[in-house]
């Protein structure tokens, strides 16, 4: 079965999204302590992800998305196009 | 040339700048007033956003209070950005392609309901005006300590410029002034920032000196903070000392929160295209990045420094910058032990915690406080968080120059989002309540007079809020966001992802939301603030983070009510399945 471009975009909401839970509330909040065992430069890890890294990780994760759905809008409209071209025939 | 001199040449010159802008981009008709034309491009629009959302607290209060609570402070790091993913994902293009002009508009036609457009005015009324209050506290403080005058005369001025370019110019004048005081305040913020970092570890990127060492020594700059909080009495600079579940809380209201805030989303109808909208959030995250990245690098070096600068020094050799201050008003020294010597540390200096000063000088010629000390430690300072980043110049012993940028960049930054959320409140008025609820009839040219008195008048309460600070300011910004995260967001989320909500379940769910969060803060901040400590709160949730309990609860109402009732009329379908096409 062939998916619609809205249950792509579903798709690619609930994988960045995911990543966007993991580097937030998983590495800055939850597992931040554990994460603090081990340093980069002056940077406990778990710190860094809670005062830094999820920051960068959220502008890449809206480029990414940028990105995806730019690609996933051209199929759309060269299906649409398609159709429309069935439809005159 | 002479600080005050300096500071009047760079402040006049942006005002300069701001009302330039404007002339050059007037209003012409409502669709220029609400959503300039729909013309602006990606980038602009996500300087302007930047500008827009970093407000008075992002530019002066942020990174003092991130000095202050440490690791706990990355509550308003992720928080305040973690939002643009939301936005970015959930809400932006599919408000951008319904293509009306405010949030109450998409909520009353989704919901095909006047009650639900009127329950989102009043939330989106409540949560810009307590925002705007806010942003006229910095312009009175930047006034009053760096060109001293009155903080009113400052309000006033501050109002008359807001009121010039947002009456005119509507979102277009607003928009493109946006863009310049982002370069402002931006410059502004990252100048002293480098400076610092290089003073401090020899690395000119904020961002980076931060996890360095410090320069002609071999220890990390952060080892050094955690052992120099642990001496004074603090807990650990790195180190967490709320629960998590408590900062997973204030975490997630701030996020969705900032996701639902009627200001920053009607932001996103101002750019011609869906895919625009989209890639605008992008922009506007990385312009809010740069500083929101900067800001705990700045806390790091201003604690530090401001531990140097006056921990164990006699009062008579205390710096400049310190007795300055105590002028305004923002700290106040109380020589427990009276050896003429400032001891910070863990605690309050006073009992009652904000100090009332007498009129005469003490020994050393501080300035007397009525307050009895706080006994129960030995910390002798009393410090406002807000003066941070305003004295971090100082602090560090920058030029007169760098100190007048940061002014004139506390300001754009005040200015920038009380003018955003004025537009907000206007259009709401003019748009929403008189154009679509009580008088349907009157012609654009009307509705575009309503908006321009609406403004006006937003303007001038605003400037009495300046002029008369409400004490509770502080309080009820936790509200905002509480109140967008309880009632915006899911109204606009749910109203995009699933079809079946109807206006019962939607109305029903909204003013759930509205009640939990609500009672819940009112309860422990005003009622019975005595009470406002972790073993008495639900669950360890402190006020700060329960808008996100009040948006599961929001969530959960909507959904069994709205199965209650029928289904929404065919057209909704309809209308829901042309947003969600490209």
């Amino acid at each position: 079965m062939k998916l619609t471009y809205w249950q792509l975009n579903l798709i690619i909401l609930i994988l960045l999204l995911t990543i966007w839970f993991i580097v937030s509330f998983g590495f800055g909040i939850i597992w931040s302590e554990r994460l603090d065992i081990i340093t980069i430069g002056g940077f406990k890890l778990g710190f860094w992800f809670s005062q830094q890294g999820s920051i960068y990780f959220f502008v890449v994760i809206i480029f990414i998305y940028v990105y995806l759905m730019n690609k996933l809008d051209k199929k759309f409209y060269k299906d649409l196009n398609k159709k429309k071209d069935r439809d005159h025939k | 040339m002479s600080l005050q001199a300096l500071t009047y040449l760079f402040v006049g010159f942006s005002f300069a700048i701001y009302i330039g802008i404007a002339i050059s981009s007037r209003a012409r008709s409502t669709n220029d007033f609400y959503i300039a034309g729909k013309e602006v491009s990606p980038v602009a629009n996500g300087m302007a956003t930047a500008a827009d959302w970093m407000s008075a607290a992002s530019f002066i209060s942020m990174a003092g209070l991130i000095a202050f609570l440490g690791k706990d402070g990355s509550v308003y790091l992720m928080g305040w950005t973690g939002g643009y993913v939301l936005l970015a994902l959930l809400l932006a293009p599919y408000l951008r392609k319904f293509g009306k002009y405010t949030v109450p508009d998409f909520i009353g036609t989704r919901y095909y309901s006047k009650a639900a457009r009127l329950v989102a005015i009043v939330c989106l009324i409540f949560i810009s005006f307590t925002y705007v209050a806010g942003q006229m506290r910095g312009v009175g403080i930047v006034f009053s300590r760096f060109l001293e005058v009155d903080i009113n005369t400052g309000v006033v001025i501050g109002m008359c410029i807001v009121f010039f370019y947002a009456v005119l110019g509507g979102m277009k004048g607003i928009t493109y002034t946006q863009v310049a005081q982002y370069c402002v305040l931006i410059f502004a913020y990252l100048v002293p920032a480098i400076f610092i970092s290089l003073m401090i570890t020899n690395n000119p990127i904020p961002q980076l000196g931060f996890g360095d060492k410090i320069a002609g020594s071999s220890t990390y700059l952060l080892d050094k903070l955690d052992q120099l909080s642990v001496e004074l009495g603090f807990s650990a600079y790195t180190e967490n000392t709320k629960t998590n579940i408590d900062i997973f809380f204030i975490t997630a209201a701030l996020m969705f929160g900032t996701a639902g805030l009627p200001h920053v989303i009607v932001r996103f109808f101002t750019v011609p295209k869906v895919s625009d909208a989209r890639k605008s959030a992008g922009y506007a995250l990385v312009f809010i990045a740069l500083l929101y990245t900067t800001a705990p690098a700045v806390a790091a070096f201003a604690k530090i420094n401001f531990i140097d600068s006056v921990q164990e020094v006699e009062y008579k050799s205390a710096p400049e910058w310190f007795k300055n201050w105590e002028e305004i008003g923002l700290i106040a020294w109380k020589d427990k032990n009276n050896d003429g010597i400032i001891n910070y540390s863990n605690g309050n200096a006073l009992d009652g915690v904000k100090p009332k000063y007498l009129d005469q000088d003490g020994d050393y010629g501080q300035r007397l406080v009525s307050n009895n000390p706080d006994s129960s430690n030995s910390n002798e300072v009393y410090i406002d968080n807000d003066i941070m980043v305003l004295a971090n110049p100082e602090i560090a012993k920058l030029p007169n120059w760098v100190i007048a940028l940061v002014a004139a960049g506390a300001l754009a930054a005040a200015l920038s989002t009380a003018a955003g959320l004025l537009l907000v409140i206007s259009a709401s008025i003019s748009h929403d309540l008189m154009k679509k609820m009580l008088m349907p009839r009157i012609t654009e040219q009307q509705e575009l007079f309503f908006a321009r008195c609406a403004a006006a008048i937003a303007i001038f309460i605003a400037g009495l809020f300046g002029i008369y600070p409400p004490g509770f300011v502080a309080q009820v910004v936790a509200f905002a966001f509480g109140l967008a995260a309880s009632t915006i967001f899911p109204a606009l989320f749910l109203g995009i992802f699933y079809k079946r909500l109807n206006k019962e379940g939607a109305i029903a769910g909204m003013i759930s939301g509205l009640l939990v969060t609500s009672i819940y803060i009112i309860y422990f901040k005003f009622i019975n603030p005595q009470l406002n400590s972790a073993e008495n709160w639900l669950l360890g949730i402190s006020p700060e983070g329960i808008g996100f309990l009040g948006m599961l609860i929001n969530f959960s109402v909507a959904l069994i009510v709205s199965n209650f009732y029928s289904k929404p009329p065919n057209e909704i379908y309809l209308m829901i399945d042309e947003i969600r096409k490209p």
